[in-house]
């Protein structure tokens, strides 16, 4: 089998040249939508001085490709300045325009937590990313973990132009779990809400900064999980922070 | 030819408010004072010119800048020809990529027309390239790159051919070349567009003018038309994608501040060239005081029509006369049709007066008719909401996928798609009857597909026509004389024009050129209407090379000749082709940044058969 595998790729590259050659006798005009495009954003890039710990947060999306094909990288979580731990993320997706208004998006995803310990954990991830009527950005994914664990999260937000350049940005994030991981801190059901207001100013297009306020609160499992730990279920503070991309 | 003397040139300095280097060297016609030259040749040879590109300093609004340049100045220098006269122009080329020059509305043989690619190989660094052909026409026209983002950099320029005989006599002209120019690279300036599409709209609907709207159409009005077009996800204020965030607007090469200056006696018949050489700006000109009478578009001359205000598509060109009769300063004004800026000059008696500057009109907003949406103030056009709407008009289902696209005898795919149409059975000049869009929706690379779309050609377009004045529509072309080969079509070619505003994508049937690279193949002498379904909400300025589009607007053998016709949101619209030069001729949309995009196929016309060539 290997044999022929072999055999097949030295046809393949025997008939390229051939091809490059007719393609040469025409050339074809080179035009802007076929460069590669990179592209990296910071949706938040965050600190809540009120809360314990001064946590450091950040969301941030980046992507390189070309018109309907990219490579995503996301990536976010939280550092505690003050005792030396946090939350990291990353997340490698294949990106394919499916329909005008939505990405398909498949890859995997990774977790740390670090602290005393640092563990990691590694899933799959199947979503979409796109642009709902009334211009709603939406990014609903599915994983499954290396444990066969299921979960789901929705990051929703929405631009809502105050001015030319002050921008109110509601954002919601939820997380659900089928089966409970208490290593991970995850609760069956819904696990999580997070919602945020944030007021930004254009400064520039690729340079905003902010200011919020946040919401979190933790459900059923996931909050008993918290509890066991001596963690609050519900936080809520002011954010100050930057939304930058390039 | 005049000199160009000590005075003139202090004079120059004074008026562009510098006092040291010369950075600012500008093309004779565009000087503050002279006039158009006469045409340049010796004897009866060949007009000869040489044009050199190279990237030279200049100032715009008193800003350094480094542009592309024709012989040093933006726009370049102005060629003159006579109509029948063999013509051969040397371009060198000293900058450090490829170029090329394109003559914009100029029936030449294809290896004479400058597209990189398609008529030759380009003009490579330190290379000089001959043109030469025979002139077959006459009028107004222009030349530009065709090589990447080039022309916005400034590689531009006019070109003028006297006809043998003037219909519209005049005592003096003056070229107007609009433009546009960003201090940004333009590179950068589309990798922004591609990342974030609204990022040069500083003119959206925001809260804070919801409660000016709600002021003047009502609260729940306001509101439910807001939500209307958040529903469709798209924007009541994408006018142009570019605007006065990074463009400076400029006439003859300079910024508003700068002022340029034609000058008249009271009383002479004063004839202006305008011609929209922005990469990606349309205009709405206007000279305060002064009616315009328009006796040429795109270099083909027209039935006198005198207006206010007409709007000039980019490569479009537009020649009018005035007659101002006072001694006065007159303020040629074009404003960018997003209202986000303007360009300007002055017509007076004498050098250093201004007229006043009318302020910016209120910025448009894009209607329900911009998506073709059956009634005004209909809700209802989302994709969701397509498929029950079209149920009425389902026709048999297209099975070849793609109508017309080049290679394909078009007759059964195109037969097959618009059951409906009244094809080619409708005479020759009418304007296309309103039609719904087919059931393809042209894939991920458009975003919405219009529900009717029709003929638009007598609508001023949006933002015009509501200020109690004259505005040129297309139905008001007449061609002066009648046209004498009125044969009608014997097949149709439909054509989409496709788009995705929040992906900054743009195509034709929902495909950049590189994803549909086969030509669409035309015979040599043979008859077709061409026509162009516009599926988006912007306007494209759609240009064929190489053979003239006769745009069918409804007054039989006086039907217009147009090199780029300006294709308005959910519109048809038809257009007559005579394929007379065999070869491959691009047709593109003239954005620019919405051909770098892909927005562009090649027309490959075959070779006369022998026993059937006429002429050439
Ligand atoms: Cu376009």
């Amino acid at each position: 089998m290997r044999r022929i595998g072999v055999f097949l790729l030295l046809a393949a590259l025997a008939v390229l040249p051939a091809r490059q050659l007719r393609a040469q006798a025409q050339p074809l005009v080179h035009f802007m939508n076929e460069n590669t495009l990179a592209f990296v954003l910071f949706d938040l890039l965050e600190t809540s001085p009120a809360l314990d710990g001064r946590p450091l947060q950040w969301d941030m999306d980046a992507w390189v490709g070309k018109m309907y094909n990219r490579l995503w990288i996301r990536s976010e979580g939280e550092l505690l300045t003050a005792q030396r731990g946090g939350e990291a993320e990353f997340q490698a997706l294949y990106s394919r325009v499916v329909a005008p208004y939505w990405d398909l998006q498949v890859g995997a995803r990774f977790e740390v937590a670090y602290g005393e310990q640092t563990r990691t954990r590694a899933h799959l991830a199947l979503g979409l990313e796109g642009l709902a009527p009334y211009w709603f950005e939406l990014e609903p994914i599915l994983f499954v973990s290396q444990d066969g664990d299921v979960s789901a999260s929705l990051v929703a937000s929405h631009d809502l132009f105050v001015t030319q350049r002050l921008i109110l940005q509601p954002r919601l994030e939820a997380l659900v779990a089928v089966q409970e991981v208490p290593e991970w801190g995850v609760g069956r059901g819904l696990n999580r809400v997070d919602f945020g207001l944030r007021l930004r100013f254009e400064l520039v297009r690729e340079f905003a900064p902010y200011i919020g306020f946040n919401w979190s609160r933790l459900y059923g499992g996931a909050a008993d999980l918290a509890r066991a730990e001596g963690e609050a279920t519900r936080t809520s503070g002011f954010v100050a922070g930057v939304r930058l991309w390039y | 030819m005049k000199r160009f003397t000590r005075r003139d040139f202090l004079q120059t300095l004074a008026v562009l408010g510098i006092s040291t280097g010369i950075e600012a060297l500008l093309p004779a016609y565009a000087r503050p004072r002279p006039r158009v030259a006469a045409p340049r040749r010796s004897g009866r040879g060949p007009v000869t010119y040489d044009l050199t590109i190279a990237e030279t300093p200049i100032r715009i609004g008193g800003r350094k800048a480094k542009a592309t340049t024709i012989n040093g100045t933006v726009p370049g220098p102005l060629l003159r020809f006579r109509e029948g006269d063999e013509v051969i122009i040397r371009v060198t080329n000293r900058l450090k990529e490829d170029t090329s020059i394109h003559w914009h509305g100029l029936l030449v043989p294809f290896d004479m027309d400058g597209v990189p690619g398609v008529s030759f190989p380009g003009i490579k660094p330190g290379e000089t390239f001959t043109y030469r052909f025979r002139l077959r026409q006459h009028g107004t026209y222009w030349y530009h790159s065709h090589s990447g983002l080039q022309e916005q950099t400034g590689i531009y320029g006019p070109l003028i051919i006297d006809p043998a005989e003037e219909p519209y006599p005049y005592d003096r002209e003056y070229v107007i070349v609009l433009s546009d120019w960003t201090f940004e690279n333009p590179h950068r300036v589309l990798a922004r567009l591609r990342k974030y599409p609204g990022y040069y709209n500083f003119q959206r609907r925001t809260l804070a003018n919801l409660f000016e709207e709600a002021r003047e159409m009502g609260f729940w009005k306001a509101l439910k038309d807001r939500l209307s077009w958040g529903r469709m996800r798209m924007g009541a204020t994408d006018i142009v994608d570019i605007t006065g965030a990074t463009y400076t607007y400029l006439m003859n090469g300079h910024a508003p501040e700068d002022n340029w200056t034609a000058l008249f006696r009271p009383g002479e018949r004063v004839r202006l060239r305008f011609i929209n050489a922005a990469a990606g700006s349309i205009f709405d000109v206007r000279i305060p005081g002064l009616p315009m009478t328009v006796i040429q578009a795109d270099g083909q001359y027209v039935q006198a029509v005198t207006v206010d205000e007409f709007r000039i598509g980019i490569a479009e060109t537009y020649d009018v006369i005035v007659e101002p009769k006072e001694e006065q300063a007159y303020t040629i004004f074009a404003e960018s049709m997003d209202r986000s800026g303007y360009a300007r000059a002055t017509l007076a008696p004498r050098e250093g007066m201004e007229g006043p500057i009318p302020p910016l009109r209120k910025r448009p907003l894009r209607t329900h008719a911009d998506m073709g949406m059956v009634h005004e103030g209909h809700a209802g056009m989302s994709h969701e909401a397509m498929p029950t709407h079209h149920q009425e008009h389902r026709m048999p289902a297209d099975t070849t996928g793609h109508h017309m696209h080049g290679g394909h005898d078009h007759h059964t795919g195109h037969a097959m798609m618009a059951g409906m149409m009244s094809g080619v059975g409708q005479p020759p000049g009418m304007p296309p009857e309103p039609q719904p869009h087919g059931d393809d929706t042209h894939g991920p690379g458009n975003a919405a597909v219009p529900m009717i779309t029709r003929s638009r050609l007598h609508e001023p377009g949006v933002g015009l026509g509501e200020d109690g004045w004259r505005v040129l529509v297309y139905t008001d072309l007449k061609s002066l004389h009648p046209r004498e080969d009125f044969r009608p079509p014997t097949r149709e070619i439909e054509l989409h024009l496709t788009g995705n505003m929040e992906r900054f994508l743009w195509g034709i049937d929902g495909k950049t050129y590189s994803e549909a690279p086969e030509p669409i193949r035309l015979r040599y002498g043979e008859r077709v209407r061409l026509v162009l379904v516009n599926d988006t909400m912007m306007e494209h300025p759609m240009h064929l090379h190489g053979m003239w589009m006769e745009l069918e607007n409804g007054h039989g053998r006086h039907i217009p000749r147009k090199h780029t016709i300006l294709v308005k949101p959910a519109e048809r619209l038809s257009v007559l082709i005579t394929p007379d030069e065999p070869g491959p001729f691009v047709f593109h949309c003239h954005i620019l940044y919405h051909m770098e995009m892909g927005m562009f196929r090649v027309f490959e016309v075959s070779e006369p058969e022998t026993a059937t060539r006429t002429s050439s």
